[in-house]
Formats: structure tokens, sequence, C-alpha cells
């Protein structure tokens, strides 16, 4: 085993290594042992807090799957209305014209810059003020507001990223062949960065999924985590139950989405028929971080 | 039109959100930067400690980390981090729930700059006779430092918009004031507009002077 940073060990190293390992063993276990005398001091270990979990399915069908499907369902509409928007807008900020491409880069690197719990607040005041929409359903569209409005900024990024990141001499050979800018784009670019954005478009869900959870916990809407706070009400004071249910349910979901994503991700480079260019989950990284001036290209397309 | 913001205190609000951002910053690049140690380290168990940290956390929404010091530490396990009353507490929990969120993308930046250093040049170093902390303090680290700087500036950026989630716990930092300045005044438009501008004035002029010394000292290979 050797790395960029240690070479293959010799005995002393070993030795060495067995020593870390016990020392960090020890400290792990007094950890685990401070955690759970803690909890079990304050009586959270009790079967009766974490039975409605385990036994029935009340808990389950009543909080739980109610609120991940207002979870899923707000991640899902802010995807679907966010992708035509950020394509446009990323479209936009590549145009030959200044007078599209510039007032397209201001919106993008604005709301890049703006928290989406900002934004989620906006509309919802927006909603309640200029609009009809009734109050139950208010805080969705908020969420979902917010969602698209951040989210669109950054998949115009990604798209962007995704059409920049293929090879020069595709867009020389449409020219060549005499094809217009607008059959360049749609012919040529357009489809083989699809192709190279996929794995950081599943990447940004992961992002949107977790930014759902600020609806929860701000503006009333009722998904996940929302109805960790009402269980832990109803079956008498579970917070650490409800929490621990919850955190492992966004992170099973979570996990699945990243999974997917660099899985698609290896496939993609390994095809032979593409151009080899990819974005991946370190490209949505840079973007979501409102850096200006696109993400830095780490592999040498 | 400008009135109201007298009731309020606006610069109180952002230097609570520049607060949260600054001590969250320095936490979780010491924090992160152990667990960077610890992933691209030697000992295997210490390795999975560091995986299984940075996997679990990444996929936690910060708002559920950041609710449950509130809910779990504080009012069920009863932590006050020595503090005595509310605002001062949940100043201290939002620290800690946004330290141990940010130092997992942290590690990654600074792994991901370990990562852009070639193996060859270690070799080469080791080729040389020099030994491992030579090899490591005089050419791997200058280089994956150098190259983390970007990744880095990326992680700050978000973290201070991610301080806004701190208002789930009753903060007052930026976006409280925002929620609070909504409900009492109807000037809708205009309050939005200012606490917007209050972020791009916090996070576009960082990202344009980090990311220019990214670039300027960057490895160029």
């Amino acid at each position: 085993m050797s790395s960029v940073l240690y070479d293959a060990q010799g005995p002393r190293a070993k030795r060495r290594n067995v020593i870390f390992t016990v020392v960090f063993l020890l400290a792990l276990a007094a950890l685990l042992w401070w955690v759970f005398s803690t909890l079990d001091d304050k009586g959270q270990l009790e079967w009766a807090l974490w039975k409605p979990f385990f036994t029935g399915t009340e808990a389950w069908t009543t909080y739980i799957w109610p609120g991940l499907q207002n979870t899923l369902k707000a991640a899902v509409l802010a995807v679907i209305i966010a992708l035509p928007l950020g394509a446009v807008l990323g479209i936009a900020r590549l145009s030959d014209h200044a007078w599209v491409r510039v007032p397209a880069g201001i919106v993008v690197e604005f709301f890049r810059a703006i928290p989406v719990l900002v934004l989620m607040i906006f509309g919802l005041a927006l909603f309640a003020e200029y609009t009809d929409v009734s109050s139950d359903d208010r805080p969705l569209y908020a969420v979902v507001t917010g969602l698209v409005l951040y989210n669109a900024s950054v998949l115009a990024e990604i798209v962007r990223a995704g059409i920049l990141s293929l090879p020069k001499g595709q867009s020389e050979a449409a020219m060549a062949i005499g094809l217009r800018k607008n059959q360049l784009m749609r012919l040529v670019l357009l489809p083989q960065a699809v192709t190279a954005m996929l794995p950081a478009i599943v990447s940004q869900l992961v992002v949107i999924v977790k930014d759902t959870a600020l609806g929860g916990a701000v503006l009333t809407f009722p998904e996940l985590l929302a109805s960790a706070n009402t269980m832990s009400g109803y079956y008498g004071a579970n917070v650490i139950a409800s929490f621990t249910v919850v955190a492992v349910l966004f992170i099973a979901l979570n996990f699945a989405l990243t999974s997917f994503a660099s899985w698609l991700e290896a496939r993609l480079r390994r095809s032979k028929r593409s151009t080899g260019a990819v974005l991946g989950a370190e490209d949505v990284d840079d973007i979501n971080a409102a850096e200006v001036g696109g993400p830095h290209k780490t592999d040498g397309v | 039109m400008f009135d109201f913001l007298e009731d309020y205190d606006l610069l109180g609000a952002f230097w609570t959100t520049v607060q949260l951002a600054v001590l969250s910053a320095v936490g979780s690049l010491i924090w992160g930067t152990l667990l960077a140690a610890m992933r691209v380290g030697p000992v295997p168990l210490m390795r999975g400690f560091g995986t299984a940290y940075v996997n679990t956390v990444r996929n936690i929404p910060l708002t559920v980390i950041i609710l449950f010091t509130s809910l779990g530490l504080n009012q069920t396990l009863g932590i006050s981090l020595g503090a005595d009353d509310f605002e001062t507490i949940n100043f201290r929990l939002a620290v800690l729930g946004l330290i141990l969120y940010t130092s997992a993308f942290v590690c990654e930046a600074l792994r991901s700059g370990i990562n852009t250093v070639p193996v060859g040049q270690a070799e080469a170093a080791r080729a040389l006779g020099l030994s491992f902390n030579q090899v490591l303090g005089l050419v791997v680290l200058p280089q994956a430092f150098r190259s983390s700087v970007g990744p880095l500036a990326n992680v700050l950026i978000a973290l201070i918009k991610n301080t806004t989630v701190a208002a789930a716990i009753g903060v007052a930092e930026a976006a409280l004031l925002m929620k609070e300045m909504i409900e009492n005044e109807a000037q809708l438009l205009l309050i939005s507009a200012i606490i917007a501008f209050g972020f791009v004035v916090l996070t576009l002029p960082t990202g344009l002077f980090l990311g220019w010394v990214g670039k300027k000292v960057a490895v160029k290979r």
C-alpha cells in the first residue's frame, strides 16, 4: 500500500499503526460510552420511546410517510421547474450577444449569492401578499419558489460548465461543415452536454432534498423533519428517537442518490462513445458555493 | 421609506451572521483538518471513521443537525455548552452544528487538494532519499495546500450562506430579522432587497478575493 503521502510500511511503521489503532479505539469507545450513559441518564433509551417505530405501522403511515412524500414532492417539483429555467439561463450566459449574456450572468450570480432560506421567506410573504394561494398551500409554494430560484441558477452553471467541458473540436467541426449557431447548440453541443451533466444534476438533487428541510423548520411546511417534531410531541418527548429515524431516512435517501450519481459518472467516464467530458459531484460543490467564474476543472479534459 | 429600519438592529443581525461564520469557519477548519488527516492516513480504523463521518454528515440536512442541537442536545440531554441564558446557548449550539456539518466539506476540500499532487512527486522525493517528514513537509503539503485554496473558499462561501439556518433555533441573525421585519412591516420588496444586498456584500467579495488568491497560488501542471 503506497500513496502520495506514505510508502509501503516496514516493521516499525506497522507497530506504530497498531498503537494508533488501539488508542483511537479506546477514544472511540469512551465517546460511545459517554453518549450511551448520557442517553441512559435522561431515560432516552427506554423501549417505550422507540417502540412506535418498531412495532405497528402507525408512526410510519401517520407521520413519516406523509412527511417523506412532501419532501419528495417539493424536491421533484423544484427540479422539474428549475431544469428548463436553468438550461435557458445557462445557454443565455454563453451567448455571443452581450445584451443577453450580461443580464443572464447577473441573475445567476445574484441568486447563487443569496441563502435559500432568505429566498423561501421572501416567497412565503410574496404569496401571502400578492396571490390568493390558500394558507395551507403557501409553505409548499414558498419552498418550491425558493428552491427554484436558487437551483435554476446553479443548474444554469452546470449547463454552462457542461457545454464548456466538451472538446473544442466538436464546435469547430460543426462550424466547418456549415452549421448555424442554433444548429451547433441544438444538434451537437446540447445532446452531448446533457449526458455529461447527468451525474451533476443527480448530485444537485441531494442538495435540493437537504434544503427542503428548511421549509419544515422555518416555514411550517409539513415535510420529513417537521414530522419528527410532531412525533416527538405525540409519543412523549422521544426527541432522540424521532430525530434518529428521520436522520437515517435522509441519509438513506441521499446516499442512494449520491451512489447513483457516482455510478453514472464512472459509467460515462468509461464509455467509449462519448467524448469523455463529465461533470461530477465535486464540480457541483464548487458551483453551489457561488464561486465567480465557474467551476475549476480538476481533471484536464 | 427607510424610516422603519430605525426600529430594527440590522447591523447587529449581520454582525451575528459574521460571528457565526467566522467562529464556525475556524472550528471546522480544525476539525476538518483532523478528519482529512484521518482519511488519508495509514491507519485503517481511522480511515474508516473519517469516511463514515463524512458520508453520514454530508447526507444529513444541516437543518436537522442544528435543530437537533437545540431540541436534542440542549432540551433533552441538558447540554448547555457552559452558557446560562437562552441566547448564548442557542448561539453556541448553532456554531457547534455548523462546525460538525462544515468540517465534512473542509475534509473533502483538503483531500481533493492532496489528490491533485501526482504520486510521481512523492516517489521522486523518496528516490532522492528524503525522509517521510521531508517528503510531506517540503514536497507534498505545499502543493496540496495551494490547490486546496479554491475548494476551501467555496466551503467558506457556502458556510456564510448556511449561517441562516441558525434562524431555525432562534439565533438573532439576518434571516430571522428578515422574517420578523416582513411580519411587522408592509415593505416586502424593500426588506428582501436589503437582506439580499447584505448577503451579496458578504459573499461576492469573499468569492472574488479568494478565487483570485486561489488562481494566483495554484500549481500549474
